[in-house]
């Protein structure tokens, strides 16, 4: 658990920090996400996917809860994605992250803000709608083009 | 317009539990009958990992660390409840009439447990089990009682072997091991008790660390319901006990 934490901690804190902007409560979590790792290894299924990017889902969907005074929603064994990039070494997650910045820097204002509140926020797309005063189905298109997006950046 | 174009910007949404309301509960009713749409949904929340790496920067203050090993450290000792260093009478006894008997409580205890839940028209059964009690007391007896003089009998001029013998019981998801005659281990390491499923990768079920006398257990620690064993396993890991086996088995074994 300690080699799990060292390598890991960053992604999941730094994540959890995103969301909550509080340090407390992002180690709050910290806490939270890795004692589930230890009590239930086997919700990861190092098949599908790498450890990196399922502890950051995990822990975004944690945070959101924790954010909204809620209930965890998502069990972790329900957090199933397939294959992401490799991100199993700290030259990889940096790599990554320089890679995301740079795709997120690229869109249009409106399209990385549509994105981000849904993603940081928790906001759903009738929310941001509101929020935006843009029509759903653009906050939709928007949403899924990001998305597709950041996915083409990391095929090539 | 296919079907599932149709869903294709409702699964981003879903991916990043955006979708909410009769969008969300139509496309839950689509996604179990279509197989390209899980797929997809899939696919799109490994990209919403990606979206998590642009956070990347801070780092956990150093006390988190500890606070986590302190807590895992505590979780790992909770199945050594009943441990020999804890019970030293415990490790005179043959492993066999122990664990049958620790086996048999946890049983009934279990028993217990289901038949308060239905108490209604249980007077009967509570009554059998009370009986049962009593059976298991004079059972026991002689394994539990301090004034028992307690023998191990020994192959003169052969030199302990560890050995350990697993009780498990699927059906109750029981697992019971007792160890004897153990090496002592490196500091900070311990020994890691394994499950190997009829298939899949060995699922951890529990720590421990021997006494004086290398004697040790691991009393029902928490495992998957119902999954059944193929073998036993041993190998020595980190003391705060490992998801996966990092170093070779030291010991296993099959059913007998």
């Amino acid at each position: 658990m300690a080699d799990l934490y060292d390598r890991y901690s960053s992604v999941v804190y730094a994540v959890a920090l995103r969301v909550l902007g509080d340090t407390g409560a992002a180690e709050d979590v910290l806490q939270e996400v890795f004692l589930q790792l230890w009590r239930n290894p086997n919700s990861f299924n190092a098949a599908r996917g790498s450890l990196a990017s399922w502890l950051a889902v995990v822990t975004r969907n944690r945070a959101i809860d924790s954010l909204r005074k809620r209930r965890p929603e998502t069990d972790i064994e329900d957090v199933v994605f397939s294959v992401a990039p490799d991100l199993a070494g700290a030259a990889e997650l940096s790599r990554a992250a320089e890679k995301v910045r740079g795709v997120m820097g690229a869109m249009a204002p409106a399209q990385r803000s549509a994105l981000e509140l849904a993603y940081w926020e928790g906001m759903s797309h009738s929310e941001i709608a509101e929020k935006t005063g843009e029509p759903l189905g653009t906050i939709k298109t928007r949403i899924r083009a990001g998305l597709i997006a950041l996915r083409k950046a990391f095929q090539t | 317009m296919s079907e599932h174009e149709q869903y294709d910007e409702d699964l981003a949404l879903y991916a990043l539990d955006a979708l909410r309301g009769d969008d969300r509960a139509k496309l839950d009713q689509h996604l179990t009958a279509c197989g390209s749409c899980r797929l997809e949904l899939e696919r799109l929340r490994a990209d919403t990992a990606l979206l998590a790496m642009s956070a990347m920067g801070p780092r956990p203050p150093q006390r988190a660390r500890q606070r986590l090993l302190d807590a895992v450290a505590r979780e790992a000792r909770a199945p050594l409840a009943h441990d020999v260093a804890r019970r030293p009478w415990w490790g005179w006894l043959g492993w066999a009439a122990t664990a049958a008997v620790i086996v048999f409580a946890l049983s009934l205890w279990q028993e217990n447990t289901v038949l308060r839940a239905t108490l209604g028209s249980a007077s009967a059964r509570q009554a059998e089990s009370a009986r049962q009690l009593e059976q298991l007391r004079k059972i026991a007896a002689p394994i539990i009682e301090p004034e028992t003089q307690r023998v191990t009998l020994v192959a003169t001029k052969t030199p302990p072997q560890p050995q350990g013998k697993a009780f498990y019981l699927r059906s109750r998801n029981s697992l019971v091991f007792l160890a004897s005659n153990m090496p002592a281990l490196p500091p900070q390491k311990a020994y890691e008790l394994w499950l190997i499923p009829m298939s899949g990768s060995p699922v951890p079920a529990g720590v421990f660390k021997p006494d004086a006398h290398g004697s040790g257990s691991v009393v029902n620690p928490p495992l998957p319901a119902g999954l059944e064993a193929k073998a036993f396993a041993i190998t020595i890991e980190n003391e705060a006990g490992s998801p996966t086996p990092t170093s070779p088995i030291l010991m296993s074994g099959t059913g007998e």
